[in-house]
């Protein structure tokens, strides 16, 4: 008998197909693999050809990623051979690979004097190396990427067309010879910059290296874009930079040299060790064990990662410390891709441009997580793990297009029982991130050959993302904020039925023209009920009452206790003011921060959180209990965290217990099964007290904050919307 | 005493009203011949506008809404490049005011009239029952002769240069400030601007539009202009001047200082050669006169920050809800 296997999933230029022939060869299997646009087919003969599977599935190369196998079983055709077939290269069902850190082969190359990519700084194979991020079209070939420009040498293309090497169709394939090249820039007179020549490129690593140790600020280009980088031991230029780039007090990410040098500066679990070589190097939220002054002032964690291009590696080859290794933008902007745009927008910051002439076509920032009970949490999924793609059963649905939150903002597509969740875009607070925004919906719509039917969006008024949809002349359906949040999590699931959902986080609007953010809902698939709430209160000063939370936090507080406060005879006339009415739970964090005094004013945001979480203490086991009303009534705490002003770690304790016995105390009560989501159980000692006591699903595979929204929206579409002509 | 329903009534108590407090105040030969209508001679172009006040409260720090009904109107002939000449005036009063309020109302307006030399030369009164309305409402039109022609929100090109009489935001912050007795010694900028105007137009600048930055602020007239004549704006936040009081104000309330209302405060676009000097000229009236930004290609106003982030500006809302978590 012969068995027929049609493959979809992320199966281009990822090594799939040698290995097909691997395996296949291996087995002694007569018959052929090839790519077609129905995904990749393979066809097999042979008395093992009921191991070849499992073969396939054990020993699949790092990038690939199957979605779906369907299996025919047909008449014997009596093949002679195992053959890699070539034919039309179309992509349509083909997902597109997240860009890779350089694998272990790779850096064994650049390590070997004899290699001939020999410390070269682009070294890259089919299982790892750039790919989103320099992919302009379909299919995935090389014409269709920035590496167009560059073409392969005989060695190479070799390589290239060799079915059983390590670069068979590895479509960013380079060498000494063929591939990009790196350009160091400097400043000259009147904001001019000039190339500065080495006759070796690890000179110009090595020369921006010796820079950066002599306190200089400088900006490499990376996989997804450019960061800024500098010495994060030498305090001046940590500073320097956080002036040149008006960045007070919002944390920097720091790249180390390896696991031990990490260790010196941070404790970090097994777990986290893991997530931290893992080869879609995150940036991982750790303890910090060492200060470092000016990276992460106020709070008790750094964000850490390792290299994840050769250009990384090569740099800290001649670096013994970490670096400060932060996004390149203007602040709340898209990360900046080109060296024409970064020094027209940082030329003031940085004193030295290591650049290099591969093109970034995707720009892609670096993905966020932390570990949460030996379990990984994202806070921004991004490069390595975007774009996302999930399998769906069924076929009913017409094509969405889902838009996401204001904040933290990704799509998200469905088309062809296929979801797509793009990379990271950001705040769309500005005219740069709202056209980055654009863009990316560009973008996907030609890289998957999509057209939405439908577009989903949040239902708050003001979103970039919900005008930009009413502009569009299509169908919208707008979906409230927390209803998203629970969606999410019900999605990445695969769950259905009935459940008890606390949604917590900093602003959603809600349908009563408020802003929720402390919700608890009666939820399914189709439908929510918001049974419990925190007990609206007036947001005084509105969003900037969000950056400045003294006048609302005191109107909270028993009247006798804000009289103690100069500004409370303000206050009480403010509480007639025009300001909308909130249940956040972010603004009940930043409230209990401010009322205690650990924070004056909220600096950037989740600053109160990771404060309270800093100051949480684990002997102190009390907590106010909060009664179940409808409308949840926090008036004790905040009158807690005031008298006890200064007792830092009582009153994080104290609250953070007293919200996971709310928790717990209503899952009881109404015995549904949990879902938790909202960018407030990004606060690990929250999330972590709530799950030792009762079992909940929350994201795991997609960001709890905003950055999850889209998967949520898209999600009620697949449910609820069925396609009009039945196709 | 106060105003009773008999005061609009048309008998006695209206003629008294009329005598002893309008004709007092608006003193002038055409007001004083009591006709059905003014007669007033004019052979030049005109310029026609009308505006109702009903600002809440009805005095503030710089003002009042006596004074604020002869500024609008005034300033919207200005804003045409008119000097204004002849004004009417209507009082729709609330039952139970005081007198001596309405009087300081009606000396308040007579003391800018005297300013550029402007008449009521017609009015009218009402006095409805408690309730209807709040105190007073006054609506005044205005004629006035066109001196500079052809000022349009439809008139902006690419490269023209956009200025701003003074700061900003002054008298929607004091409002506000008043409204929920937030005490502040903030004024209100509530001005007659037609010096200034007169100023620019006898200098001689290309003066391509002008707007009074009343309801909706800054934005709104910007927004307006850009919408007439199709293109963009960008304004340098470093430029746009706004006093500590403002700033403090719309902390508290959640406002953007370029929202805010303004009641004698202008925009004005000009060539790009005549900006430094048309600078120079509203100096000489107010010291934070500014050249703010200019015209560029495009359809959106754009606010760019000091550290080169760029924000849509749009049209104010009327509710503020916040978007950031
Ligand atoms: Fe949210
Ligand atoms: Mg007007
Ligand atoms: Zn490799
Ligand atoms: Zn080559």
């Amino acid at each position: 008998m012969r068995y027929k296997y049609i493959i979809n999933g992320i199966v281009q230029g990822v090594g799939f197909r040698p290995t097909v022939y691997k395996i296949a060869t291996s087995l002694n299997l007569k018959g052929y693999v090839l790519n077609s646009s129905d995904g990749v087919i393979i066809e097999i003969e042979g008395k093992n050809r009921d191991k070849f599977l499992n073969e396939l599935k054990n020993n699949l190369p790092p990038l690939a990623k199957i979605e779906k196998i369907e299996c025919f079983k047909l008449p014997l055709k009596n093949y002679k051979d195992f053959e890699i077939k070539y034919s039309i290269n179309t992509t349509k069902t083909t997902s597109i690979s997240p860009d890779i850190s350089v694998c272990e082969d790779c850096l064994k190359e650049m390590r070997d004097k004899n290699n001939r990519r020999y410390l070269y700084p682009f070294i890259n194979c089919t299982n790892c190396g750039p790919r989103y991020t320099i992919i302009e079209n379909i299919p995935y070939d090389r014409v269709n990427t920035s590496m167009k420009k560059f073409k392969m040498c005989e060695n190479c293309k070799k390589e290239y067309e060799n079915p059983i090497e390590r670069r068979f169709h590895a479509e960013p394939i380079s060498c000494y010879e063929c591939g990009p090249k790196l350009s160091v820039k400097f400043k000259i007179e009147n904001g001019k910059w000039a190339v500065k020549d080495f006759n070796r490129e690890i000179k110009k690593i090595e020369f921006i290296a010796n820079k950066i140790k002599e306190g200089k600020i400088v900006a490499i280009k990376g996989l997804g874009g450019f960061h800024l980088v500098c010495d994060a031991t030498n305090e001046k230029s940590v500073y320097e930079l956080r002036k040149r780039k008006n960045r007070p007090l919002k944390p920097f990410a720091m790249m180390f040299r390896d696991i031990e040098m990490i260790k010196k500066y941070a404790d970090i679990s097994n777990k986290e060790k893991e997530l931290i070589l893992s080869k879609e190097r995150p940036i991982v939220i750790v303890k910090k064990k060492k200060e470092l002054k000016g990276i992460a002032d106020k709070i008790d964690r750094y964000g850490v990662f390792l290299p994840y291009t050769p250009i990384h590696y090569l740099l800290f080859d001649f670096l013994d410390f970490p670096i400060v290794a932060t996004s390149a933008n203007i602040s709340d902007e898209p990360i900046i891709r080109d060296s024409k745009e970064l020094i027209e927008k940082l030329g003031s910051v940085v004193d030295f441009i290591l650049d290099n002439n591969r093109d970034i076509i995707n720009a892609c920032d670096d993905s966020v997580v932390q570990v949460v009970n030996e379990e990984r949490l994202f806070m921004r999924l991004s490069r390595g793990f975007a774009p996302k793609s999930f399998y769906i059963d069924k076929k009913t649905s017409p094509n969405i297009l889902a838009l996401g939150a204001n904040q933290k903002n990704t799509i998200s597509l469905y088309f062809n029982q296929k979801v797509i969740l793009s990379p990271h875009i950001g705040d769309l607070k500005t005219l740069g991130s709202i056209e980055f925004f654009e863009r990316t919906i560009n973008t996907f719509r030609r890289l998957y050959e999509f057209k939405e039917d439908v577009i989903i969006c949040d239902k708050h008024p003001y979103y970039e993302s919900t005008k930009w949809a009413l502009s569009q002349n299509k169908e919208v359906i707008q979906i409230q904020h927390h209803f998203s949040h629970a969606l999410s999590v019900m999605f990445e699931n695969s769950l259905d039925g009935e459940f008890l959902a606390f949604l917590f986080d900093g602003t959603g609007y809600g349908d009563d023209g408020s802003i929720w953010g402390g919700e608890v809902f009666r939820v399914t698939k189709h439908n929510y009920e918001r049974i419990h709430y925190i007990k609206p209160f007036k947001l005084i000063g509105s969003e900037k009452g969000v950056k400045n939370p003294s006048n609302y936090a005191i109107s909270l507080i028993d009247e006798q206790l804000a009289k103690n406060f100069k500004n409370y005879e303000i206050i009480k006339k403010l509480q007639n003011g025009p300001f909308p009415l909130t249940s956040s739970m972010g603004r009940v964090f930043d409230a209990v921060a401010f009322l205690s005094g650990m924070i004056d004013r909220n600096e950037y945001e989740g600053i109160s959180g990771l404060i309270i979480e800093k100051f949480y203490n684990e002997n102190i086991k009390g907590f106010i209990d909060i009664g179940i009303k409808k409308e949840l009534d926090f008036k004790e705490i905040f009158n807690f965290a005031y008298l006890n002003r200064g007792k830092f770690e009582l009153v994080s304790s104290i609250f953070i217990n007293s919200l996971v016995n709310l928790v717990v105390k209503l899952s009881k009560y109404y015995n549904l099964p949990v879902i938790l989501s909202g960018g407030v159980f990004q606060n690990k000692t929250l999330l972590g007290k709530i799950l030792k006591n009762i079992y909940a699903y929350y994201n795991k595979e997609i960001p709890i904050n905003d950055g999850g929204i889209s998967i949520g929206q898209v999600a009620y579409g697949i449910w609820n919307l069925r396609r009009e002509n039945g196709t | 005493m106060k105003i009773t329903l008999s005061y609009g009534g048309g008998g006695e108590e209206t003629q008294k009203l009329i005598n002893e407090l309008f004709y007092k105040y608006f003193d002038n030969e055409i007001l004083k011949k009591s006709e059905d209508a003014a007669v007033i001679e004019t052979n030049k172009k005109i310029a026609f506008t009308t505006d109702s006040f009903t600002v809440s409260p009805i005095f503030f720090n710089g003002g009042d809404i006596g004074k604020l009904s002869v500024v609008g109107t005034c300033n919207d002939l200005a804003m045409m490049g008119a000097k204004p000449k002849y004004l009417s005036s209507g009082f729709i009063i609330e039952e139970g005011l005081e007198y001596s309020t309405l009087e300081k109302i009606v000396k308040s307006m007579s003391d800018e009239l005297k300013k550029i030399d402007v008449k009521i030369v017609c009015g009218d009164t009402k006095v409805v029952p408690a309730g209807s309305v709040d105190k007073i409402f006054i609506n005044t039109s205005g004629i006035g002769d066109v001196i500079k022609e052809n000022i349009s929100a439809s008139n902006l090109e690419v490269g023209d240069k956009i200025l701003i009489s003074r700061d900003i935001g002054r008298h929607g912050a004091v409002i506000l400030a008043k409204r929920y007795g937030v005490e502040t010694n903030l004024e209100s900028d509530c001005k007659l601007l037609w010096d200034e105007v007169k100023a620019l137009i006898d200098a001689k600048i290309n003066i391509k539009a002008m707007r009074d930055a009343t309801r909706g602020g800054v934005s709104a007239v910007l927004n307006e202009w850009a919408n007439s004549s199709n293109i963009g704006i960008e304004i340098k936040e470093e430029n746009l001047k706004i006093s500590d009081e403002v700033l403090g104000l719309c902390e508290m309330f959640g406002f953007e200082p370029i929202d805010l209302a303004n009641e004698g405060t202008f925009v004005v676009a000009v060539n790009s050669e005549d900006a430094k000097k048309a600078e120079e000229i509203l100096k000489k009236f107010n010291e934070n006169a500014s050249i703010v930004g200019e015209v560029v290609e495009g359809n959106r106003v754009v606010l760019i920050s000091p550290w080169n982030t760029k924000r849509v500006i749009e049209l104010p809302k009327g509710e503020l809800l916040p978007r950031i978590c």
